[in-house]
């Protein structure tokens, strides 16, 4: 004990009950929060990526052969995502083509340190790079839509545009399956937030491993439903991945915000409530369609203009009224799949182009970095 | 007296003004007793954080803020007696957030 005690920490004596508790031979370095079991890293490394696998398996996610982009956006969960996808991959014969696809959403500062961060894993991890932007797409970059509008419904827009995003891009690269990096606590996380916000509507479809609205060309799947935060940035760290943390310029004001610390702090209490709060969000079923629209038409005779309401009332996550649509239909603009006439996204823009910023500066291209919101700074200016 | 080496990951950064990585010197003559990571984390927050605001990204409640994750060397405090663990010379502590973007 002398000898050992005058070495390094960790190669003293340990007790039994710091041991694994799967192998029983190593020390263990953590504990799971699904189940409270201690594990050693190497076990932890087995267990966190069979669970994986057996999601993949159970839910059937993908078939041989197919060709999945991995949305990536250099944070943690896309890159543990993207390692875990290629040693899944390798080691069960998925047999899958993967595919790294970002999406460029011009915020100066934020993504474009991160999309170098997915530069670097697209040489890691040896896989193809596809970035679309908001730019491209939209002709508008975060900063400038900020800029136009505030910054609490940043989310909102970024959130709309970037779904339709990752599909387009998917879309050019002829791929129609997208995995995303969503896991556990966001899922929970999801569930909360519906259910403070009064969307149950919305309950049931938050929680389904892969969402696939009819009609739409695209597929996603999430294969970290069951997975949770803390095992994510455990095994990035571990495994000394090379990810991007820097929060979103805008996100601290955003609502997401406020139920992720309500769930951090119930999950200090009883850490297996993230998995319990999937579990019924899983459970929890409306009454079947019909009935809802019954209730629905009922409802819409008491609104003075219901095809105002039908069209244009946007919720704060940015979903739009669903009364007395049917899904399949395409947005009369662009071509996208939407449950209304007009899809969010085009809404969204159309609301914003009204709003561009009157005033131009010479020498400065509306390509320029923050170039809005420094003219409509300037616009405000009085002397 | 104990130095251990301290780590801001996954964000976490920020709050200390960009350090990542920092040595702590921990000196404790008035107290006899041994040097605990609550000292630690004292020390942190009063010494490493500049900005009164940021302070409740790192405590709350008189602790660690739930979602930052604490490793002892490599390993969950949740193993390691949490604040009681007495520090040793050469143990490096980090704190990881995990509430920093996906």
């Amino acid at each position: 004990m002398d000898q050992e005690g005058n070495k390094r920490k960790n190669i003293k004596e340990v007790k039994v009950g710091a041991l694994c508790q799967l192998c029983h031979c190593r020390k263990a370095v953590m504990k799971r929060p699904k189940n409270l079991q201690k594990l050693c890293k190497e076990c932890f490394f087995y267990i966190f990526e069979t669970e994986i696998h057996l999601t993949i398996q159970k839910e059937n996610l993908f078939y041989k052969g197919e060709t999945i982009a991995i949305g990536a956006s250099g944070g943690k969960d896309s890159t543990v995502l993207a390692s875990i996808m290629k040693t899944l991959n390798e080691r069960y014969n998925y047999g899958l083509n993967l595919v790294l696809l970002s999406v460029d959403e011009g915020i100066v500062g934020y993504r474009d340190d991160s999309l170098a961060t997915v530069k670097r894993n697209q040489l890691q991890y040896n896989m193809p790079l596809e970035i679309v932007s908001y730019k491209d797409l939209y002709n508008w970059t975060m900063d400038e839509i900020v800029s136009c509008t505030n910054v609490k419904s940043s989310c909102t827009y970024c959130g709309v545009l970037r779904r339709q995003a990752l599909d387009r891009g998917a879309l050019k690269l002829d791929i129609h399956h997208v995995v995303t990096g969503h896991n556990a606590d966001d899922m929970a996380e999801t569930v909360l937030m519906n259910l403070l916000r009064g969307d149950t509507a919305r309950i049931e479809n938050s929680v389904n491993v892969t969402t696939n609205s009819t009609g739409s060309p695209v597929k996603r799947s999430k294969p970290f439903k069951y997975t949770y935060q803390k095992e994510i940035v455990l095994y990035a760290h571990y495994k000394k991945l090379d990810y991007f943390s820097t929060e979103c310029t805008y996100a601290p004001e955003a609502f997401r915000g406020t139920a992720r610390v309500l769930l951090k702090n119930l999950e200090s209490v009883r850490p297996s409530c993230i998995i319990d709060i999937i579990h019924s969000g899983e459970h929890f079923k409306l009454k079947s369609r019909k009935e809802r629209i019954v209730k629905n038409k009922k409802l819409q005779k008491t609104t003075k203009n219901p095809e105002s309401q039908n069209e244009m009332e946007i919720r704060p996550d940015g979903s739009v009224s669903i009364s007395a649509s049917k899904d399949g239909n395409r947005c009369e603009r662009c071509g996208y799949l939407s449950m209304n006439k007009i899809c969010k996204a085009c809404i969204l823009l159309e609301g914003l182009e009204a709003n561009r910023p009157k005033l131009t500066i010479d020498g400065i291209t509306s390509n320029t970095d923050g170039a809005a919101k420094l003219s409509k700074t300037l616009e405000k200016l009085s002397f | 007296m104990v130095v251990v080496k301290v780590e801001f990951l996954g964000g976490l950064d920020q709050t200390f003004g960009g350090i990542k990585n920092t040595k702590c010197i921990l000196d404790q003559q008035q107290l006899q007793n041994d040097i605990t990571i609550a000292n630690l984390i004292d020390y942190l927050a009063s010494n490493l954080i500049t900005n009164e605001k940021d302070l409740e990204m790192f405590i709350q409640d008189g602790t660690i803020r739930p979602g930052i994750l604490v490793l002892i060397n490599d390993t969950d405090w949740e193993l390691e007696d949490k604040e009681d663990y007495i520090l040793e010379d050469g143990d490096l502590v980090s704190f990881t957030s995990t509430l920093h973007g996906g």
